[in-house]
């Protein structure tokens, strides 16, 4: 390794050493607070690390990452996305649990897991990126081990993803066996070498997919979803919805790009079928549910099953609307889930819908946060969702997806149910207020900050992307 | 610029309302009733100014070259790398749209005046942002913008469905937002499909309308694509089979809700049609303009039928916009100029009179607490103003000659006669049925022995001086296009004649 190549690594050493720090202040007793503020201080640096090393790009160590503009992108995504994560996270542990630090560490590994990902460029890269992300996600549903459903979501999780970790050896080693490589460029060469369709490659494709889209929460591996989204600590939640996802779909989609695997008529049909069931299963689960946490679980669903459309054509315009729309789709998520941190109490989680009703009227910022949030969900003009969801509809006609498209369109509609069944609980007729929380107010008022912010920026793409769209493109140019 | 202005005034006005109606609730009517007479003006100004320039145009008979329908224009990027561009013009059928947007816009601030009590600063938030989407909708030349409008104006909609409509608002306001919105994102997927085919021909991505009007996409995916845009407008006109929201949340909004809906959101259907359907595939419209026209008389005759059948006034009334809507396709596909003239006549007219009928059940409901028209009756004994504006619009709606909409249907009628006798004739009948429900609505109501009344009840109050200027301003101005309509018709002559000429 040279110093080039150690350079290039440094947001990512940067990430693994963050855990360390926490661990060490650990040890030496400091208090949750300088730990979420240490924390967050390693995070911007991660980002000044990110910046930094953007002129260096790209830069490949072989034979386990490539750290190119993609990498850049999804990288720096899922630091944002941690970021806001751990704000969320010190207003809600400092309520529950006496000693929420190691909270810090399992935090931090996961996101290095999911990090690694975005760079991995072979097999053992990616399993070891999805096995730290995975195992720490673990502990981290399970948390509040007080609680019934958070150690029954734990479970859930535990055996599902054991399993399609096995699923995805078992995968690795039909195509290793098929290829003789596990590098995704060494696979792309010994298929252009030997055309034709390899029954082992199909199957070990078909076997990798069980375990993405577990990973993913694609129809049919989505079972989990529901319960560990409703189980979980709320910012762990938000962790899973958006970090979680972001890491394992952009390797997803870096392994799909290096081995073209458009090309393979059996593989997309695989992927548009369970494109199409996310968007029905998904909308059509989401319609009844009284949970918002397990409606936004639901909803997350459809929407990987909208992101497939933007990653079945395989091409740039794909991947720049793929970015797009997880861009978006991580700042609504997360504001939707910092208005059920905000909201939640001591003794649970505000997921009942009951809680939400006439909350316009008494706390009017949360609820409009929460509205415009849903509206950018269901992809109202004015909002990102709005865009992205534009962007994503465009790649599918341009390759003439029509049946995928249509599907998109039709269960949007149904999707839009759902979100003004909320809407329309948050604008009825007002229940008693809640009690006042007392908390630190300077976390309070960064948390409410922070929304704001991410409101602002969710109209600002919504209105003007066009910065943004060319600075997507401008950064995938680098690899 | 300054309809980048119009909008903007409306959507700043909007934020002011919400913001300071903490303060005090009175501020937000104010401030919504002074944006609104703002971009009335202006929109009157530019109008003054057209009509002068267009016969000055008239008198020097100048070359074709600058025979060109568009007013104003103007032009920005908004996200160049797609091709999409802040582009917004007028012409005259957009000038006379904007003019009844802003004229109800003003009447539905004073409407609602006393009616909402509650929550006044998000209600006038709304208000004028619908309307700033509904004017958006009249002004944008880029396919991309002009669904953004679409859509900007169809939130706050539901929420004034939602919040401040009647006891099944929710009901209402979701099916109205459902339907709506599947129409909105088929023709979606349709600008995209017309968007990539134009891109192939002439490799050049542009949502300008200006652009996409060259593109001539293959006939059968022109169909297909026309179909996505069809089924849009279809859905706001809206068409017979389309029509099921309709009743439901016209009857449930609120009184100014009532009001956009009947007088200005039906129009956008039927502007859509008119300048995107017509001029984008004028061959694929010919073709299925048969279909289209037997689907407006149906139209015509199985609203009234229905509005002669309900009891309840706001549901009635919603029915008898069916009916008139019918009149609209009806004319539009029969690409005549002078049908086309007559459907932007009805499209003004029906804004007027059924918009001032909703209004005048707004105010019976705010007087007698109910909508059912069962329970009114010899009204005007208590209350002769209102009896009397209530007759005017009623005959109005009826189609008397002296009032705007005689005028309308009869040219749609004279349009459409050569081109399709039978439908016409029978689309002639159905005016027939309209006298019917318009006398019954009359009757039940105004007429008659007073019935149902509580005995302790207050005397019933008549108009008070801010509704009889609704309904003066209202009544001159239906009076006024019965009997010189030639402005209008002159506005919109050259649209219609490049419509007519494709």
């Amino acid at each position: 390794m040279n110093a080039l190549q150690f350079d290039a690594l440094l947001p990512y050493t940067l990430l693994a050493a963050a855990s360390m720090v926490v661990i060490l202040l650990i040890a030496f007793r400091q208090s949750h607070t300088v730990i979420q503020i240490t924390g967050f201080v390693l995070l911007c640096a991660v980002i000044a690390a990110l910046l930094k090393v953007r002129a260096l790009l790209p830069v490949s160590v072989m034979p386990l990452f490539q750290i190119d503009g993609f990498a850049l992108l999804f990288t720096g995504l899922l630091i944002f996305s941690v970021l806001i994560v751990g704000l969320f996270s010190y207003i809600y542990f400092e309520e529950r649990e006496e000693n929420p630090k190691e909270y810090y560490i399992l935090l931090f590994l996961a996101t290095l897991g999911a990090a690694v990902l975005t760079i991995s460029q072979h097999f053992i890269s990616l399993f070891l990126g999805l096995e730290l992300l995975s195992v720490s996600l673990y502990a981290l549903i399970a948390y509040l081990r007080n609680r019934n459903n958070a150690v029954e979501a734990g479970m859930k999780y535990l055996v599902l993803a054991a399993i399609s970790s096995a699923f995805l050896l078992f995968g690795m080693a039909l195509i290793y066996m098929d290829t003789g490589s596990m590098a995704f460029s060494g696979i792309a060469n010994s298929m252009s070498a030997s055309p034709g369709h390899s029954v082992l490659f199909i199957a070990g494709i078909g076997i990798m997919v069980v375990a993405i889209g577990f990973k993913l929460a694609l129809v049919p591996f989505h079972l989990w979803a529901a319960d560990v989204y409703e189980g979980a600590p709320t910012p762990v939640t938000a962790f899973i919805a958006t970090v979680s996802k972001i890491g394992v779909f952009a390797v997803l989609l870096r392994f799909a790009l290096a081995i073209d695997l458009r090309h393979y008529p059996t593989a997309i049909t695989i992927f548009s079928v369970i494109a199409v069931a996310s968007m029905l299963v998904g909308n059509l689960l989401a319609l009844q549910q009284q949970n918002i946490k397990r409606l936004l679980a639901y909803s997350s669903i459809a929407h990987f099953g909208y992101l497939l459309v933007a990653f079945l054509p395989g091409n740039t315009a794909g991947v720049e609307a793929a970015v797009f729309y997880l861009i978006s789709y991580s700042i609504t998520l997360l504001l939707a889930f910092g208005v059920v941190t905000l909201l939640s109490t001591r003794d649970r989680d505000a997921g009942d819908l009951a809680i939400y009703h006439g909350l316009f009227w008494k706390k009017p910022l949360v609820a409009a946060v929460l509205t415009i949030a849903l509206l950018s969900l269901a992809g109202i003009p004015l909002t990102a969702g709005f865009l992205a969801k534009f962007f994503v509809l465009t790649t599918g006609v341009q390759q003439h997806l029509w049946f995928p498209v249509i599907m998109l369109v039709l269960t949007s509609v149904i999707g839009l149910y759902y979100y003004l069944r909320i809407i329309s609980t948050l604008f009825g007729e007002s229940s008693p207020a809640t009690s006042p929380k007392t908390l630190p107010p300077f976390f309070y008022f960064a948390t409410y900050a922070a929304l704001v912010a991410m409101l602002l920026l969710l109209f600002w793409l919504g209105i003007f992307p066009a910065a943004t769209v060319e600075y997507v493109k401008e950064i995938l140019l680098i690899r | 610029m300054i309809l980048v202005w119009m909008i903007g005034i409306l959507l700043t006005g909007g934020i002011l309302c919400w913001l300071l109606a903490r303060r005090n609730p009175i501020f937000s009517k104010w401030i919504a009733l002074l944006t609104l007479v703002t971009d009335l003006i202006i929109i009157v100004s530019i109008a003054a100014t057209a009509t002068h320039a267009t016969i000055a145009h008239d008198a020097a008979a100048t070359a074709p070259a600058a025979n060109t329908p568009w007013l104003i224009d103007y032009r920005s990027a908004w996200i160049p790398s797609f091709g999409i561009s802040f582009h917004l013009a007028i012409d005259g059928l957009s000038l006379v749209l904007l003019m009844l947007t802003f004229f109800l816009g003003t009447l539905s601030v004073l409407c609602s005046w006393r009616e909402v009590k509650e929550k006044a600063g998000f209600y006038f938030f709304n208000l004028l942002w619908t309307l700033a989407g509904i004017s958006g909708v009249f002004m944008a030349m880029d396919l991309f913008l002009f669904y953004f409008f679409w859509e900007v104006m169809l939130v706050p909609m539901y929420f004034l469905i939602a919040i401040w409509g009647d006891t099944n608002r929710r009901y209402a306001a979701y099916k109205f937002f459902i339907f709506t919105q599947t129409g909105g994102l088929l023709m979606l997927l349709s600008i995209l499909a017309l968007y990539f085919i134009h891109a192939q021909h002439t490799g050049m991505y542009s949502f300008d309308y200006f652009s996409l009007l060259n593109s001539s996409p293959g006939p059968a995916a022109a169909k297909w694509i026309m179909g996505g845009f069809l089924i849009a407008f279809a859905v706001k006109l809206p068409v017979v089979p389309f029509h099921n929201w309709l009743p439901d949340a016209h009857s449930e909004a609120p009184t100014a809700g009532s009001l956009i809906l009947a007088g200005l959101l039906l129009k956008t259907g039927a502007y859509g049609i008119i300048r995107f359907v017509l001029t984008l595939f004028p061959q694929a419209a010919a073709d299925i303009a048969w279909w289209a026209m037997l689907f407006g008389t149906i139209g015509i005759v199985y609203g009234a039928l229905l509005a002669f059948a309900q009891t309840d006034l706001k549901r009635l009334i919603a029915y008898t916009s069916v009916s008139h809507m019918g009149f609209v396709l009806l004319g539009i596909f029969a690409f005549r100029t002078i049908a086309l003239q007559g459907v932007v006549m009805q499209l003004l007219t029906h804004g007027i009179s059924t918009g001032a009928l909703f209004v005048m059940a707004g105010m019976l409901k705010e007087r007698l607490h109910t909508r059912d028209i069962g329970k009114m009756g010899g009204l005007w004994t208590t209350m002769p103003v209102m009896g009397g504006a209530a007759m005017l619009f009623t005959m109005a709606s009826l189609g008397l000659p002296l009032l705007g909409n005689f005028i309308a249907e009869f040219l749609i009628l004279l349009g459409t006669f050569p081109v399709n006798p039978t439908l016409t004739v029978i689309a002639t009948l159905g005016l027939i049925l309209s006298a019917l429900y318009s006398l019954r609505m009359m009757q039940k109501a105004f007429l008659g022995p007073g019935q149902g009344q509580p005995p302790v009840a207050p005397p019933l109050k008549d108009l008070t001086p801010r509704e009889l200027i609704i309904m003066a301003a209202l009544g001159i101005s239906i009076i006024a296009l019965g009997l010189y309509p030639q402005p209008v018709i002159d506005m919109v002559k050259m649209t219609v004649q490049n419509l007519v000429t494709r």
